[in-house]
């Protein structure tokens, strides 16, 4: 049985982020997830904003690694070579009855630490992004509000982590601790037993269940509460700013934003559900995002839609720690006292993308506290090194990488101008991407206003080239998704029963 | 052969647009003429058009897709146009410079002294109709999978349910049909057929192929494939009618949701977009608002049938040559063409009333409602009539052809514009 020092169940941003950060110590460290790749739950599917700090209560965990986090995204986009833009954020006050929300919001903000905020007039608010409803009353102004790839940070952290020596097991499912007398010393997947000393417990949406196994807190529970999205044609209409209506009580609202991808994104909306694993799009959940959005954008249209989807996010329901602060959807962060050898990070729904690295560092502080000697390596490489995206180069760049590598020079998807060269790369990548999906996450192929109908069918024959598998076995996103069936010139003999 | 920095004509795409643009402006004196094409052989989207059903018009004979390619790809051939393949154009600018890109070839920047574009069109989505769901595998455009099963040699399903009663949704029903598929219905949320007749009465009828109209998918099914879907009618609203929902099982949806012209190309070299064909603002000569750019065949207005877009091709490669040797007058006296009662579109959306001294000038145009009766399609000044045809109908899903003949010279002349109105007899 292979050992290590610690492991850590689930590859999402949590995960990927905490196994990046332990990296740096003389640890052996094993990052498992149940999935064909890394960030497929929660970290794929959200609205991609660092928040400034100022929505959560003052006191609530979730306040204090958002507003610790906030600051480390700088220095952790250089190092991991992740796009990052510090756009600033704006709450919008639609009408008179609004603008009493934002002085409670500035006020929530200063409460939490967060720098800079100030309210701007209707006037400035129009000024600043023409096409915001003529009813604005006036905004908050929060400069230290972002933008990100959520899906290329949480694969440069991966990668950097595996730059590091962590080792990455993918497909591989949690089924269950191994436990002697009170400590855990390791556990039991799908792809067999590994022992440890620690567990990370960031299995996101089924860290609920995880801990529930080792018999801590049994009256916590995760439920998933979806948000769905729509994204917008960039060449119909793009928004350069992140516009949040004023929140209700159990969400931040219906937003309309930019992305790096220039396109401008629209949602979520919130609906608790009793699936773990419902990530479609319904009807009345568009109907809902298209009136939250054109309240503050009326020129949006829903006809300029090129994508929809969902995520889910991983609602908890623990009570915040802080005396006399009454919150009942806090993160968990922590050693239980029930067993030894286990961290929890539990009910890391929003801003958990923008706390990520916060609660990492937190993990290690936990491990310190819990006596763990932790000895940074002197070898420890910070740097994780950016692949080249052909569409951000200018044209003279373009000429000497395909010159270097003609791969580069042969475009596979249209709309988003990907080559042959990018997918090359990430299928034979630190973390090989071998799944549609998982090189759509890391190149932006096919989210396009095609949608890929153009570079479908080239990237599974790519795969298939690169995999040397038959292209009947080339999938989406892991075993079950196949493209294609058969061959045209195989014939299928019908069942006999 | 070396690519030059300087054409007097150059294409993009090898499609039946740009094939037929290239040949008639070699014909018509332009003398290097370059046509470049992303894929590795010439001939577009015919090349997966297995079925007959082209050349009817042009050639007086029904032809499957590569046989009809073929005869312009020989023909361009033979004419000595120069044809680069594999090769991407990421970007022009309204100067007519190209920068394109390919695996052998590197970045390649091209001068040209007129421009046809003739990218085709692209196929509408499951995001574009808005359809919830899931997002598994087994969701394709149809035309995407007419690629896979025509000319890669994979069946991208089983059991199949086509969404949409375009031509390339039940042709593909029809050739899955063949290849052993089961298709167990075709959907089309219009209370009428949106492909061609003939071939709902050949692809489906033929084959006992189910058509519900009035009928959408209300959600796809299945996490990682297509499961099943729930299929629902919907009132004369597009809105679902309670109680009618029903599970479908398949394991691949297609999608025959229309088509858009490809267009973002011309747009990054100023292009005007009519926001109704979502093609260029063309006149007659199939010349875009900006000098020197033409566009011709589906990037223009998506065209019922092949024959159609290779006359536009002459007509934009025959604009684009003269313009190439300084024979096409610089200024334009542009009539615009309105589109009146029951008119969705009118392509060309101006003539230069000048070219009628020429010979007659062919419009081409979309009803907004079907119209099943008797029909006049009449060519107006706004107030007095200049022309006007029959027809036995009219109907969204097929274009119709007038011409504003020659004869007509002198009223036009006086015309501040031009009236189309398509009226019950």
């Amino acid at each position: 049985m292979d050992s290590y020092d610690v492991i850590i169940i689930g590859g999402g941003v949590v995960g990927c982020m905490t196994a990046r950060t332990l990296s740096r110590y003389t640890l052996r460290v094993l990052l498992i997830d149940q999935e064909a790749d890394i960030g497929m739950g929660a970290s794929s599917a959200n609205s991609a904003i660092v928040h400034a700090g100022y929505d959560p209560l003052p006191g609530t965990l979730k306040a204090k690694m958002n507003v610790a986090a906030n600051p480390l995204w700088d220095a952790l986009a250089g190092e991991l070579n992740f796009p990052f833009e510090r756009r600033g954020d704006y709450v919008v006050a639609v009408g008179p009855g609004e603008l009493a929300r934002l002085d409670k919001l500035l006020e929530q903000g200063k409460a939490n630490g967060v720098p800079g905020m100030h309210t701007i007039s209707a006037d400035e608010m129009r000024h600043r992004e023409p096409n915001i409803t003529p009813d604005t009353s006036g905004a908050l102004w929060a400069p230290t509000g972002g933008i990100c790839d959520p899906f290329a940070v949480t694969i440069a952290a991966a990668e950097n982590a595996l730059q590091n020596g962590v080792t990455l097991k993918l497909d591989t499912a949690f089924t269950g601790f191994i436990i002697e007398g009170k400590k855990i010393t390791g556990i039991h997947t799908s792809h067999g037993d590994f022992g440890c000393r620690w567990v990370v417990n960031a299995a996101g949406m089924y860290a609920d269940e995880v801990m529930h196994q080792a018999g801590v807190r049994p009256e916590f529970q995760i439920t998933a509460r979806r948000g769905e999205y729509a994204i917008l044609d960039r060449a119909e209409i793009t928004i350069s700013n992140v516009l949040f209506p004023v929140p209700s009580n159990i969400s931040k609202g219906i937003l309309v934003t930019a992305t790096l991808h220039g396109n401008t994104l629209v949602g979520p909306n919130a609906e608790n559900l009793p699936d773990k694993e419902e990530h479609s799009v319904s009807p009345g959940g568009m109907a809902e995002l298209w009136e939250g959005a054109k309240r503050l954008i009326p020129s949006l249209q829903p006809r300029h839609t090129i994508a929809v989807f969902a995520g889910l996010r991983a609602s908890g329901n623990a009570a915040c720690a802080t005396p006399g602060v009454d919150y009942g959807h806090d993160f968990v962060i922590e050693i239980p006292r029930e067993v030894e050898g286990l961290v929890n990070l539990g009910g890391i729904e929003s801003p958990g993308l923008t706390a990520a690295p916060a609660i990492a560092l937190r993990v290690v502080e936990l491990l310190k506290d819990a006596g763990e000697k932790l000895t940074e390596k002197h070898d420890f490489q910070p740097i994780r090194p950016a692949r080249p995206i052909f569409r951000h180069l200018t044209h003279d760049e373009q000429a000497s990488l395909i010159r270097r590598d003609s791969r580069y020079g042969r475009v596979v998807c249209r709309c988003e101008l990907v080559t042959e060269g990018e997918i090359m790369a990430e299928i034979h990548g630190p973390i090989p991407a071998t799944t549609y999906d998982a090189i759509k996450r890391r190149t932006w192929l096919g989210t396009g206003r095609c949608l890929g109908g153009f570079d479908m069918p080239r990237v599974v024959d790519i795969l298939s080239r690169e995999l040397k598998i038959p292209p009947e076995t080339v999938t989406k996103k892991g075993p079950g998704s196949e493209f294609l069936i058969r061959s045209t010139k195989d014939v299928e003999v019908a069942d006999a029963h | 052969m070396p690519i030059k920095e300087k054409y007097d004509v150059v294409v993009i795409g090898s499609g039946p647009g740009g094939l037929a643009a290239a040949i008639e402006a070699k014909k018509n004196g332009a003398e290097d003429v370059l046509i470049i094409e992303r894929d590795v052989e010439p001939g577009g989207i015919l090349l997966q058009c297995i079925h007959s059903g082209f050349g009817l018009e042009v050639f007086g004979k029904d032809m499957p897709g590569p046989a009809y390619a073929q005869h312009f790809i020989s023909d361009a051939l033979t004419a000595g146009i120069e044809l680069l393949l594999d090769t991407m154009v990421i970007d022009i600018t309204p100067g007519r410079r190209i920068f394109a890109c390919g695996k052998h070839g590197g970045l390649i920047d091209i001068q040209a002294r007129a421009l046809v574009l003739s990218m085709g069109c692209r196929e509408r989505t499951r995001a574009q109709i808005r359809l919830p769901g899931t997002r598994p595998a087994g969701v394709y455009t149809a035309g995407t999978a007419q690629r896979w099963v025509n000319v890669e040699g994979y069946m991208p399903g089983r059991n199949f349910v086509i969404l949409g009663s375009g031509d390339i949704g039940m042709i593909m029903a029809r050739r899955l049909t063949l290849e052993g598929a089961k298709v167990e219905q075709v959907l089309e949320v219009m209370p009428y057929l949106t492909g061609l007749t003939r071939n709902y009465v050949q692809c489906l009828m033929d084959f006992g192929i189910p058509l519900h109209l009035s009928h959408t998918v209300n959600r796809i099914i299945g996490n990682k494939r297509v499961e099943a879907i729930e299929s629902i009618q919907v009132d004369e609203r597009w809105q679902p009618v309670p109680g009618t929902a029903q599970v479908v099982p398949c394991d691949t949806l297609l999608l025959s949701v229309g088509l858009i012209p490809e267009n973002e190309l011309s747009r990054k070299a100023g292009v005007k977009i009519d926001p109704i064909t979502a093609g260029p603002w063309v006149d007659d000569g199939f010349e875009t608002n900006v000098p020197g750019i033409f566009a011709a065949g589906n990037v223009v207005h998506v065209y019922d049938l092949v024959d159609w877009v290779t006359e536009a091709g002459y007509a934009a490669g025959r604009s684009a040559a003269q313009f190439a040797l300084r024979e096409r007058e610089k200024e334009r006296r542009h009539i615009p063409m309105i589109a009146g009662l029951n008119v969705r579109y009118i392509v060309p959306q101006a003539i230069d009333k000048e070219n009628l001294k020429e010979g007659d000038i062919r419009l081409q145009l979309r009803v907004t409602q079907p119209l099943e009766k008797l029909v006049w399609i009449e060519i107006s000044d706004g107030e007095n009539s200049i022309t006007r045809k029959r027809a036995p109908y009219a109907r969204p899903g097929e274009i119709i052809t007038l011409t504003i003949p020659q004869r007509a010279y002198d009223q036009v002349a006086k015309a501040g514009q031009l009236r189309v109105d398509v009226t019950k007899r």
